[in-house]
């Protein structure tokens, strides 16, 4: 993309100073908390600005259909109905980042969908065994095309649109061209099922009250003990005020979800599965050293080889992450329709690529976070589900997700160019 | 200390072309050209001399409008007539047409869409090829090409590739012809063949800009020379008054322009490492070749040997295109061409470092002359720059320590007077100071034993390059071996205890902190080009060096 270095007058050498030595200085910090939290929203300005739109469309169609969309029935089946584009999303973005696209994510859904209902209906195998095969099914055909991509060297593009064919193919030589069904009872829970009730009677779901509560105490402890760490570290922190309010937020925020979803049935299993990527994935890519260097090689792939990034092998380990969750959604697709069928996944891997731009990702690679996938994924999520409910067509939704699509890539696109200038 | 009488003598034959008055172009925190004046007369060859650095690019992208109108000071007059180009075109459509160093040709067109890309011959947007065979082959014709205008670029050699663009420039119906580095890259036989096509030229009226190095090459065809140094015009000297006259100044003299700079810099004072193992050699290379990347047969690097010393500060002194660069990224991890043979070792062992990773093990680091390119992750920040070529060594079964690590950048951010407001900046709102200490800061915390800096102070001013050259002798202070590579000799004379000199891919000369002078470095960097063609030459009839004393 763009870039405009030196652009900003700000930190330019500040004059030809006479020999000063390296001594230490004040280092022209002291930044204020505004500033702090300016830099952290302008960094971030897709993402925030995305979250912002999640909330308006969330806001606009909780009036435009009298309340329905967040009745608690209606939030579990977002949840579900949306559960395996944002999978998807998350491996997409992490693609990404790393400079590259994988077409075949759908096509590969629907096969693994197609081996995991021939291994069950056919063969009989236990739903459990069956998983875990279907899950190694997708890490080979990621590892397959990371294989070409990694250490051949063919364009991802190239790779994955023959893996969007060949997978496409394999579905249906594996159906003979029909669906199968139906699925045992366990399988069909990972889409369609609930955690458990359990304890007395109350007016909620006990299990997803406690999960609330647990996350709650998480996200407090967590950042409570970053603070500690940071000022023991002297760096810079949000000033107190702002960082309670800060976890005063989250917590409504957690607090207003946990109260929806237990006065209906609970958690939905697949959105624990969810919460499990999106933090694994999440830390991985934040935390981890794999992760730091996938963003080394798609912001600038010559500079993170010169520091001594295995390329080829962060590379390769991307397509099978992203092979490993594309089975996951084609299991879980499958599960939900309790079927698998010939036609699965058709435009999944458009769905997720748009979710994974949506949420900040950049065609150039190097940007995006796991997070910001699973917002934008909820952005489309939200407008399929709200223009459902208020009875516009599926002409028109897609017209709108399109139009939504290129505003919010065209708005990140204008406003850098305006912080650039 | 110019002599007046070799100042620009009037112009025998014809008026001026071009004139170039009071030129002065700024970038953020740095000035590249300061009132600098050129005159060119009709129908002659002028070379334009100087350092890397020196500015000389910089003011035919002023000359050609790749700098518009309005981003810089001075005013041009081609043909009498002031200019304003706002772009390229502009100045073609005038007859100023610049071939770059860098060949602007699409390799898997023919020469003949080449040659009139972006001028097709065309009737209502459907090209007539008929018309456009024939004035190509016309074009190559002219240039002494045997090649069929329907022939691939790709298919032909880099010196008839630059022959192309000489055709392409006489399609646009040019007037001023501007050559930068135009033998850089060719061979001898390319080269004497594109320096008879240039004079040939000069016949047909045609006035030529040339920017080389090669001073052999500057007094074999030039007319007059202009020479720049630090941004400034430094004189106009006249090489002969008729083509065919032989030259009247000698390259010692052109040296002498180029470099008879005073000294403006200061060094900080070296402080001498005094550990235990002072003065034991850190890395020795022996014999190391590679070739070219695609040019397999082109000897990049050409059995070079050298070793540095824990707390020596080691230069390497070349002209661009010696292949230094090209040794040290070689060196490192096998990042640049292919290998030939030769070995390192790193405090007396010998080690492979065919891999990054495996370099970096070994105490090797390296700091590339392009930072933007080679050096960072522009979109991300400093903290993670700094971290990333010693994340292991930050992190904790596959976790990063992210408190340790912004400690770590906050530490170096201070330390190295890095100017942002937080380590969370983005590195391409840093100016080229800053992002250079960034990139120092990256390999500095790898702890390597051995640090290859290639051109640390390039495109950084002047007080930023004071803290650089602070943090280098620290580091050698500290018992680091450091290979100082630069094109500015004021730099490695104030700098380093030894000096290599490279040129054409080999080591020629070692010249001590004692016995260096910048003439005797530029000497050794030039001179080993004349001894080259002479060589060469011997089997060639009519070599280029006929003023070979």
């Amino acid at each position: 993309m763009t870039t405009t270095p030196t652009d900003t007058s700000a930190h330019s050498e500040g004059g030809a100073q006479p020999p000063a030595g390296s001594g230490p200085g004040s280092g022209s910090g002291g930044a204020s908390a505004g500033t702090l939290l300016l830099d952290a929203v302008r960094n971030n300005m897709r993402q925030y600005g995305m979250l912002v739109a999640l909330a308006l469309i969330v806001v606009l169609f909780q009036i435009w259909t009298d309340g329905s969309l967040l009745l608690p029935n209606n939030v579990s089946n977002i949840v579900q109905q949306n559960s395996y584009i944002l999978i998807l999303a998350m491996g997409m973005m992490i693609v990404i980042i790393a400079g590259h696209i994988d077409l075949s994510v759908g096509s590969l859904a629907a096969f693994v969908g197609a081996a995991a209902a021939v291994m069950m209906v056919k063969h009989d195998m236990p739903w459990v065994a069956a998983l875990v095969v279907s899950l190694l099914i997708g890490a080979a055909a990621g590892a397959w095309q990371g294989f070409w991509i990694a250490y051949v060297g063919i364009p991802s593009f190239i790779v994955t649109l023959a893996g969007m064919l060949l997978f496409r193919g394999g579905t249906q030589i594996l159906l003979e061209g029909q669906s199968i069904a139906p699925f045992p009872r366990g399988f069909q829970e990972i889409a369609q099922g609930f955690i458990p009730e359990m304890g007395p009677y109350t007016q909620y779901h006990n299990p997803t009250l406690l999960i609330g509560l647990v996350v709650i105490a998480f996200v407090l402890v967590q950042e409570w003990r970053d603070r500690r760490r940071q000022l023991a570290y002297e760096l810079e922190v949000l000033p107190f005020n702002l960082w309670v309010l800060k976890c005063t937020a989250i917590v409504a925020a957690v607090v207003a979800f946990t109260l929806t979803l237990a006065s209906y049935h609970g958690v939905p299993v697949v959105l624990l599965i969810m919460c499990g990527l999106l933090i694994g994935l999440g830390f991985v890519m934040r935390n981890a050293v794999v992760g730091r260097h996938v963003y080394a090689l798609g912001g600038n792939k010559a500079a993170a080889k010169l520091s001594g990034v295995k390329d080829k092998r962060v590379t390769f380990l991307v397509f099978v992450n992203m092979g490993l969750l594309a089975a996951l959604a084609g299991c879980v697709y499958a599960a939900r329709l309790n079927a698998g069928t010939p036609q699965a996944g058709i435009n999944f891997e458009l769905e997720a690529i748009a979710a994974a731009f949506i949420g900040g990702a950049s065609m150039s690679g190097g940007v995006g976070t796991v997070l910001g996938a699973v917002i934008g994924g909820l952005v489309l999520g939200v407008l399929n589900n709200g223009m459902s409910l208020v009875g516009i067509g599926t002409d028109y939704q897609q017209v709108i997700k399109g139009l939504v699509l290129l505003a919010a890539v065209g708005f990140d696109v204008w406003n850098k160019r305006r912080v650039g200038s | 200390m110019t002599a007046p009488a070799e100042q620009s003598a009037p112009a025998p034959s014809g008026g001026t072309v071009l004139e170039m008055r009071g030129i002065t172009k700024t970038f953020p925190g740095v000035t590249a050209l300061s009132d600098v004046n050129l005159t060119v007369r009709a129908g002659e060859i002028h070379a334009v001399c100087g350092e890397n650095g020196a500015g000389k690019s910089t003011l035919v992208k002023v000359l050609s409008g790749v700098h518009p109108h309005g981003s810089y000071e001075g005013e041009i007059l081609f043909g009498g007539e002031p200019c304003a180009f706002k772009d390229i075109r502009a100045s073609e459509q005038r007859g100023i047409v610049i071939i770059h160093q860098e060949l602007a040709l699409v390799p898997y067109l023919s020469l003949a869409e080449n040659i009139f890309l972006g001028n097709e011959h065309a009737h209502r947007g459907v090209i007539s090829w008929g018309e456009t065979m024939r004035r190509a082959d016309a074009l190559l014709k002219r240039v002494g090409l045997p090649d069929k205008p329907q022939t691939r670029i790709a298919d032909i050699g880099v010196g008839k590739q630059q022959l192309v663009e000489i055709a392409k420039a006489l399609s646009k119906e040019v007037k001023l012809l501007i050559l930068d580095e135009p033998t850089a890259a060719l061979n001898d036989e390319d080269s004497r063949k594109l320096l008879e096509l240039i004079q040939e030229l000069r016949g047909q009226g045609i006035a030529c800009i040339v920017i080389s190095h090669k001073l052999n090459e500057i007094r074999q065809i030039a007319d007059s020379v202009t020479i720049l140094r630090d941004g400034r015009t430094i004189e106009t000297l006249t090489v002969r008054e008729q083509p065919d006259d032989e030259p009247e100044i000698s390259e010692d003299r052109i040296i002498r322009g180029m470099v008879g700079r005073d000294l403006d810099q200061r060094f900080p004072p070296r402080t001498p490492y005094t550990g235990e193992n002072a003065g034991q050699v850190a890395m020795a290379v022996s014999g190391w070749t590679v070739r070219h990347p695609i040019d397999h047969q082109r000897k990049v690097v050409d059995d070079v040997s050298l070793e540095v010393r824990r707390g020596e500060i080691l230069g390497i002194a070349g002209l661009m295109g010696a292949g230094r660069t090209e040794l040290a990224m070689s060196l490192f991890g096998r990042s640049y061409g292919v290998y030939e043979g030769g070995t390192v070792s790193v405090g007396g062992r010998d080690v492979l470092t065919r891999t990054v990773p495996e370099a970096i093990a070994h105490g090797i680091a390296y700091v590339t002359e392009d930072r933007k390119t080679y050096g960072l992750n522009l979109i991300d920040d400093i903290n993670r720059n700094i971290s990333l070529a010693s994340l292991s060594g930050l992190a904790r079964r596959g976790v990063v320590d992210e408190h340790e690590e912004r400690r770590v950048a906050e530490r170096y951010r201070k330390s190295m007077n890095i100017k942002a407001p937080t380590v969370h900046e983005q590195v391409q709102r840093l100016s080229g100071g800053n992002q250079q200490k960034v990139v120092l800061s990256k390999w500095i915390h790898a702890e390597p034993d051995v640090l290859i800096l290639d051109e640390p102070t390039r495109g950084i001013d002047v007080g930023a390059k004071y803290e650089i050259y602070t943090v280098i002798d620290k580091l050698a202070a500290d018992g680091k071996a450091v290979v100082f590579i630069s094109s500015e000799l004021p730099e490695l004379l104030g700098m380093c205890d030894r000096i290599y000199t490279m040129s054409a891919g080999r080591l020629t000369g070692e010249v001590t902190r004692e016995d260096a002078t910048q003439e005797l470095l530029m000497r050794h960097m030039t001179e080993s080009l004349d001894t080259s063609t002479t060589t060469k030459s011997a089997t060639t009839p009519a070599g280029g060096t006929s003023d070979k004393s």
